[in-house]
């Protein structure tokens, strides 16, 4: 079996941009939802 | 007399290790219950399309080719990703998502639990797989089958079937790869940090707008995954209008069910003794237990480092990140179950459902960012 070092560091960007895309997305879908519940959120009647 | 059985001789050893194979398959899933609706099918499948000059696949007969009907099914429901969409639709269906909307910030442990997919990634790689097969076998971490086939279907890799294989497999076995791996990384008292739960009403105008939300937002961030996050919630959406009860009960009962039905059957092509018995197959199946191990640890990891910066009264159950992984709901009962064992009084089942459900969407953002990078 050859272990291909170049292969292996060629991906290591990707995992960068994987793993940043994921929690951006993540974040934006997070602050999306906090919104839409404060929106809709019924007001309490006094 | 002699032709009836002249095709005796056409039987391979690797065709008699493949029967062998789809035995275990159908063992595990009857006996064990493993993923039962999955296995059991790959597992006939695999005896199936392992006959020798089998019509059950295409063949060519006396200079001419004939179609086989797997192949047939292959075509029209796989190859152009059909099948695993239309199964999103029953998920997405199945769904509750009110845990996770009345926690929102469960999400940021379904993001750290994809790590596994990108350390997979460059360690296939480093192991000598094409990129694009690298890629396939990474999303093994999804821990979920229907993105797994997606991804590896629309990257073209020609191990899809031994995807499958690892990715069903390792979902059934959440109850045994998870535990030690959250063992290790979790001290005793972290686990048995109570983490109380308090019901946050969540309204139904929230959860109709959710689903499509949700779409848009992935869907203009990475548009190869829109179809993939589209279907499932387009189920979801059905799930909760209200007004389509019916088709949401079809969509996950009888929609789910003939699609998984004919699935791994199909899929059993892929499993051809030829492209299956390599020594790459075996490289997979371990790659796969990597990806899940380390999805496991990115999760528990995140909710250590998160409790850092916690008041001491509000620290989380770092266990719950565990159950960023997609398999649902498997992955929160085993995180719910080891909760109960440290502490009978522990009930985490809320939090990581909420975790859970996230886990669903974040793996399907993964291999959407995938496509987006590499194909």
């Amino acid at each position: 079996m050859n272990l291909d070092f170049d292969a292996f560091l060629d991906t290591l960007p990707i995992m960068g941009m994987g793993m940043a895309g994921i929690f951006i997305v993540t974040i934006v879908i997070i602050l999306a939802m906090v919104i839409l519940q404060k929106v809709t959120q019924p007001k309490d009647k006094e | 007399m002699a032709e009836l059985f002249s095709n005796v001789t056409n039987i391979t050893w690797q065709q008699v290790v493949m029967w062998v194979i789809g035995g275990v398959l159908i063992y595990l899933a009857i006996k064990k219950d493993m993923e039962p609706t999955l296995l059991l099918p790959l597992g006939f499948g695999a005896i199936l399309v392992n006959l020798p000059l089998s019509g059950a696949v295409t063949q060519i007969y006396d200079g001419a080719e004939e179609v086989g009907v797997i192949d047939v099914l292959f075509d029209a429901g796989i190859a152009n990703e059909l099948f695993p969409l239309l199964l999103f639709v029953g998920i997405g269906a199945m769904i509750d998502f009110g845990p996770l909307l009345s926690n929102p910030k469960l999400m940021i442990f379904g993001a750290a639990a994809q790590f596994g997919i990108f350390f997979t990634l460059s360690l296939a790689s480093l192991l000598g797989f094409e990129m694009k097969d690298a890629a396939s076998i990474a999303i093994i971490g999804a821990a979920d089958g229907p993105t797994s086939i997606f991804v590896a279907n629309f990257l073209g890799s020609q191990y899809i079937g031994a995807i499958m294989v690892a990715a069903y497999s390792y979902m059934a076995l959440v109850p045994v790869v998870q535990p030690p791996v959250i063992k290790l990384l979790t001290t005793k008292k972290e686990r048995l940090i109570r983490m109380p739960f308090r019901q946050q009403s969540v309204s139904k105008l929230t959860k109709i707008l959710f689903p499509i939300i949700i779409t848009a937002i992935t869907g203009i961030v990475s548009p190869r995954s829109v179809a993939l996050i589209g279907f499932l919630m387009f189920g979801n959406l059905v799930r909760e209008c209200g007004v389509l009860d019916s088709l949401s009960e079809t969509a996950q009962k009888v929609l789910a069910n003939l699609v998984t039905l004919f699935l791994g059957i199909t899929i059993a092509t892929k499993m051809q003794a030829e492209m299956f018995l390599t020594p790459q197959t075996l490289m997979i199946i371990v790659l796969g237990l990597v990806a899940f191990v380390f999805d496991t640890a990115g999760g528990v990891l995140i909710a250590k480092l998160i409790n850092l910066f916690l008041p001491k009264n509000k620290k989380l159950n770092p266990m719950i990140g565990a159950a960023g992984i997609s398999a649902f709901p498997m992955s929160a009962r085993v995180v719910h179950k080891m909760g109960l064992k440290e502490d009978p009084q522990n009930f985490l089942l809320m939090h990581s459902i909420g975790v859970n459900v996230s886990g669903q969407i974040a793996s399907v953002i993964a291999g959407g960012l995938i496509l987006n990078m590499l194909a």
